[in-house]
C-alpha cells in the first residue's frame, strides 16, 4: 500500500544514466553521491576529435560521432548531429531495464526543507509503482506516501497501469520557448510542487528531456529524439517528438506516463536568439502537429511498441508530408531507428508490451 | 585635542540641505559649493529624493550630472495605477458582489464555524441553507457585520413544491442556495471546514484563490507541465502550442482539504489515523474529456455559466449526513465536467486547501457508502463515453440531454439511476422557472 516505508531500490544493475555532452562533464561532481554506483552511457556531440574528461571513478562508456557510424553503419543517418538528440543513441546501445537521462547543466536542487534532492532515487519511485491515466485522481499520485484514491475513485481502476516514463521538471531556469525567454528573461522557477501525476490518457504534453528517465523495456523505441541540429531545418524540438510519439503510444498499450517530482537545478539559460531560429519552425509547425497526434489511432493489431513505431511513421508521412518534405526524412529516419533497434536489440524484437486498445 | 570649529561656509551649507526643497534654483552656487553640497551634504544626509534629484540636474553644471551617471542615480518612475474600489477583489477585478458564499448547514451550531471564517467571509453575501432534517435552530454568532440569508425547509418547500423528485436533505440542501443565488460566482464550503493555514500560520483565504482560478483561463486542451501557466512566476513552456494559449473560460474551481481529506470510506476505515499534510502548491486544468471525481466539500464556480449542471441528482438509499455517505457531489461533478468539455469550458483542481475537521466514523459509514463505491464502477466508463449532440448548446440542454440518456442507459441497472435522471430533468425545469430573474423567496 502506498504508505509502506520502504527503502527504494537502487537498481544499479538495472539502471542506465545516458549524458549527451558537447562541452565536459564537470556538473557530475555534484552529482557524484546520487549517481557513482549506476553506469553512464555519454554520448559525445560535435567534434570527436575532442577528448570529454570524464570525472575520476564513474563507470561509463562513451561514444562519439565515429563509434555512432560505425557502430550503426549507414542507419547512423537517423542520429542527430550538432543537437542533444543524439542521445538516443544512448538508448539505444543501452543493455539496462531502465534509463535515466539528464542534461549536463543540471545540477542537484534542494527542496524547500533544504535537504537535497536525489532526482534518480525519486524517478525509481515513479516508474516502480503504478499510474492511473484512466481516471483523474486530485490528491494526485495515490501511490506516494501520504496520498490515496480518493473518495470516487472506482476500484476497479485502483491498481493502475505500468508506468513507463517518469518526466522530472526543474527549479531555476524554466524550460521556455524562444519568444517566452525574449519576454520574461528574467523568470525563474522557484515554486516547488510537491507532487507526482500521472498525465491522463488522451492528453498530450510537452515532454521535456533534460531530466527524465523510462522503462526501456516497456517503451525504449518510442523514444527517438528525430531528426535536428546540423543540416536540419529545426532543433529543440528533439524531446518534444519523442514525447508526442512516445505519449500516443502508451496510451494505446495502456501504459503511464507520470510528471511532476523530482526536480532538479537547471543553471544554464541559452541564449534565446539563438533558440529562437532553431525552433522558429517548429513553433509553425506544432499547430499542424499537436492536433495530427490528438487524432492519431492506432490498429488494434499494433500490440509492440516497434509495430506502433511503424504504424506512426506511416502516419506521418502520410499526413504530415504536406506541411514540409522534412516530415518524409523524419518519417524514414523514425523507421531506420525501429531497424537499428531491433539489429541491436534483437531478444526484445515482437515482445508484446501489454494490451492495445 | 580640540577639533577645528565649523567654518561659516560649511554652517551655511548645512543649513542650506535641511531647506533644500525650498529652494527654486541652485545653478547660481559656485561648482565647488554645489558639489559639496550635492554628495556631501545631501547624499550622506540621505536627503535626496526626486525633487531635489531635479533640482541639481537642473543646473546643468556638467560635474555634476557626471557625478550623478557615475554614481547611477536613477528617476523612480510611478506607475499609474487603474483605481481601483476599494470593494474590488485584489484579484483580477471580481467584485465582491458578484461573489455568493453558499453554506449547506448540516449542523445547527454554526457558532465556531462562522467565527473561523469570520475574516474571510464578512465582505460577501452569505447564503445559508439549513438541512430540511435538521430539527434544532441554527445558531449564528450575534453582531456580525455580514449579510446573511438563512433558508430553510419552508423556503425550500415553498419555491420548490412538493411534486419533485429533488431531495434537499443533508448536503444536498446547499444546491437551494445554488438555485436562488442571483451571484455571478459562487463559492461553497462544507460547514465541517476552517481555514487552513500557510508555512507562516497566515490563514489562507480560499475565496480570493477559487476566485482567481475561475478569473483566469483554464488550459484543457494540452497539458501544461508547469501547471497553471497564469500563475505569478510560471507560464507556458516549450512545446505549448501558440493557439492554445489563450485558454478557455474556467468555469468551475475543486479546492483540495488538509487534515481529513475526502477519501472513501473504505480506505479511511483502514487507516484510521491518515491525514493529508501536503500541501502541493498547484493550481492546474483537468484535461477535456478527462473526468475526475469532484468532491463538493470546496468549490467554487460561475454559477451563469454552469449553474444547472450542478444537481442534486444521484442519492444513495442510505444517504446520510457524513460525506462517506454520499455520492451526489461525484455525480454532480461528472455532469458539469461532461458539460463543459462540450461547451469548451474549463475546469480547474488544486489550490485552495481547506481545513477539514476530524468527523465519522468511517467504519460505520462503510455499510451505506458500498453502495455508491458499487455505482461509481458503471458511472466512471458512462461518462467517460459521453458525447452529447451538436443540438446541446446551452447547459440546460445538456443536462436535460444527460438525464434523458441515464434514464435509457443506466435506469435499467439500478432505481437510483432513474431516480438521479428524473431529479436531472426536475432540475432543469426547476432552474428554467426560478434560476433567474427575481428571486423566489
Amino acid at each position: 500500500m502506498a504508505d509502506a516505508v520502504t527503502p527504494t531500490p537502487l537498481l544499479k544493475d538495472e539502471l542506465d544514466i545516458v549524458i549527451p555532452t558537447i562541452r565536459n562533464l564537470d556538473f557530475l561532481e555534484m552529482w557524484r553521491p546520487f549517481f557513482q554506483q549506476y553506469h553512464l552511457i555519454i554520448v559525445q556531440d560535435g567534434d570527436p576529435a575532442k577528448t570529454i574528461k570524464v570525472p575520476e571513478g564513474f563507470d561509463y562508456e562513451l561514444y562519439n560521432r565515429n563509434d555512432i557510424n560505425r557502430i550503426l553503419g549507414p542507419k547512423a543517418s537517423c542520429i542527430s548531429f550538432k543537437d542533444s538528440a543524439c542521445r538516443c543513441f544512448g538508448y539505444l546501445v543501452s543493455k539496462k531495464k531502465y534509463v535515466f537521462t539528464i542534461d549536463d547543466d543540471c545540477f542537484v536542487a534542494t527542496e524547500p526543507s533544504g535537504k537535497k534532492i536525489n532526482a534518480l532515487e525519486q524517478h525509481i519511485k515513479n516508474l516502480l509503482c503504478p499510474s492511473t491515466p484512466f481516471f483523474f485522481n486530485t490528491l494526485y499520485d495515490p501511490y506516494r506516501g501520504g496520498a490515496d484514491f480518493v473518495r470516487g475513485y472506482p476500484f476497479s481502476l485502483r491498481e493502475g497501469v505500468p508506468t513507463a516514463v517518469s518526466h522530472g521538471l526543474w527549479l531555476n531556469i524554466p524550460d521556455y520557448d524562444a519568444p517566452t525567454q525574449l519576454v520574461k528573461p528574467l523568470e525563474r522557477n522557484t515554486r516547488y510542487v510537491d507532487a507526482v501525476m500521472t498525465i491522463p490518457k488522451g492528453t498530450l504534453f510537452p515532454m521535456c528531456g533534460m531530466n527524465l528517465a523510462f522503462n526501456r523495456e516497456l517503451i525504449g523505441p518510442a523514444m527517438y529524439f528525430g531528426l535536428m541540429g546540423d543540416g536540419q531545418p529545426i532543433g529543440r524540438y528533439d524531446d518534444m517528438w519523442a514525447g508526442w510519439c512516445t505519449k500516443v503510444i502508451c496510451d494505446h498499450l495502456g501504459l503511464g506516463v507520470k510528471t511532476g517530482l523530482p526536480y532538479i537545478y537547471h543553471s544554464k539559460a541559452s541564449n534565446p536568439f539563438v533558440n529562437l531560429k532553431k525552433e522558429y519552425k517548429g513553433i509553425y509547425w506544432q499547430e499542424e502537429l499537436i492536433p495530427f497526434f490528438q487524432s492519431v489511432a492506432l490498429p488494434k493489431d499494433c500490440n509492440t511498441v516497434q509495430k506502433c513505431y511503424i504504424e506512426l511513421s506511416k502516419q506521418v508521412r502520410a499526413k504530415l508530408s504536406k506541411v514540409d518534405d522534412y516530415f518524409v526524412k523524419l518519417a524514414d529516419a523514425m523507421v531506420t531507428w525501429i531497424e537499428a533497434w531491433d539489429e541491436l536489440n534483437p531478444s526484445s524484437a515482437d515482445l508484446s508490451n501489454g494490451s492495445s486498445k | 585635542m580640540r577639533t577645528q570649529p565649523p567654518s561659516l561656509l560649511s554652517l551655511a551649507v548645512d543649513a542650506s540641505v535641511l531647506h533644500l526643497s525650498h529652494f527654486s534654483d541652485l545653478s547660481p552656487l559656485p561648482d565647488h559649493i554645489l558639489l559639496d553640497l550635492f554628495l556631501k551634504r545631501t547624499l550622506r544626509a540621505g536627503k535626496l529624493n526626486e525633487k531635489i534629484l531635479k533640482l541639481f540636474l537642473a543646473t546643468g553644471k556638467e560635474e555634476v550630472l557626471s557625478l550623478i551617471q557615475t554614481l547611477n542615480i536613477q528617476h523612480i518612475l510611478t506607475p499609474v495605477l487603474p483605481t481601483k474600489s476599494p470593494k474590488m477583489s485584489v484579484v483580477n477585478n471580481i467584485e465582491d458582489g458578484e461573489i455568493d458564499i453558499v453554506i449547506g448547514a448540516l449542523h445547527s451550531d454554526l457558532r465556531p464555524f462562522m467565527s473561523a471564517w469570520k475574516s474571510i467571509f464578512s465582505r460577501y453575501h452569505l447564503i445559508i441553507v439549513k438541512d430540511p432534517d435538521l430539527k434544532d435552530d441554527l445558531q449564528i454568532p450575534e453582531g456580525l457585520s455580514f449579510k446573511i440569508d438563512i433558508y430553510t425547509k419552508s423556503h425550500i418547500d415553498k419555491v420548490v413544491g412538493s411534486s419533485t423528485s429533488i431531495a434537499f436533505s443533508g448536503y444536498s440542501c446547499k444546491y437551494f442556495g445554488f438555485l436562488v443565488s442571483r451571484k455571478k460566482y459562487v463559492v461553497s464550503i462544507d460547514d465541517d471546514c476552517v481555514p487552513a493555514k500557510d508555512a507562516d500560520s497566515f490563514l489562507i483565504d480560499p475565496v480570493a484563490q477559487h476566485l482567481r482560478n475561475l478569473a483566469t483561463p483554464a488550459t484543457p486542451f494540452f497539458f501544461n507541465t508547469l501547471y497553471d501557466p497564469y500563475r505569478n512566476g510560471a507560464d507556458f513552456v516549450r512545446g505549448y502550442p501558440f493557439s492554445l494559449r489563450s485558454g478557455v473560460t474556467c468555469a468551475l474551481s475543486c479546492g483540495l482539504w488538509l487534515n481529513l481529506a475526502d477519501l472513501d470510506a473504505p480506505t479511511q476505515a483502514l487507516k484510521p489515523e491518515k491525514r493529508n499534510s501536503r500541501y502541493v502548491d498547484a493550481v492546474m486544468t483537468i484535461p477535456a474529456r478527462v473526468m475526475m471525481p469532484i468532491s463538493g466539500i470546496n468549490i467554487a464556480f460561475n454559477r451563469e455559466l454552469v449553474g444547472p449542471a450542478l444537481c442534486p441528482a444521484l442519492r444513495l438509499t442510505g444517504e446520510g449526513k457524513v460525506r462517506w455517505e454520499t455520492m451526489e457531489d461525484i455525480w454532480s461533478g461528472m455532469c458539469v465536467k461532461v458539460v463543459c468539455d462540450h461547451l469548451g469550458l474549463g475546469v480547474k483542481s488544486g489550490l485552495p486547501y481547506v481545513w477539514r475537521n476530524d468527523r465519522g466514523d468511517a467504519i460505520e459509514s462503510l455499510k451505506k457508502e458500498w453502495e455508491g463505491v458499487k455505482l461509481m464502477e458503471e458511472v466512471v466508463p458512462w461518462f467517460q463515453s459521453m458525447v452529447l449532440s451538436r443540438t446541446a448548446t446551452t447547459t440546460e440542454d445538456c443536462v436535460a440531454e444527460m438525464a434523458k440518456r441515464v434514464k435509457e442507459q443506466l435506469g435499467g441497472s439500478d432505481p437510483g439511476f432513474g431516480r438521479a435522471a428524473e431529479a436531472m430533468m426536475d432540475w432543469v425545469e426547476l432552474w428554467k422557472k426560478v434560476g433567474s430573474g427575481p428571486s423566489p423567496v
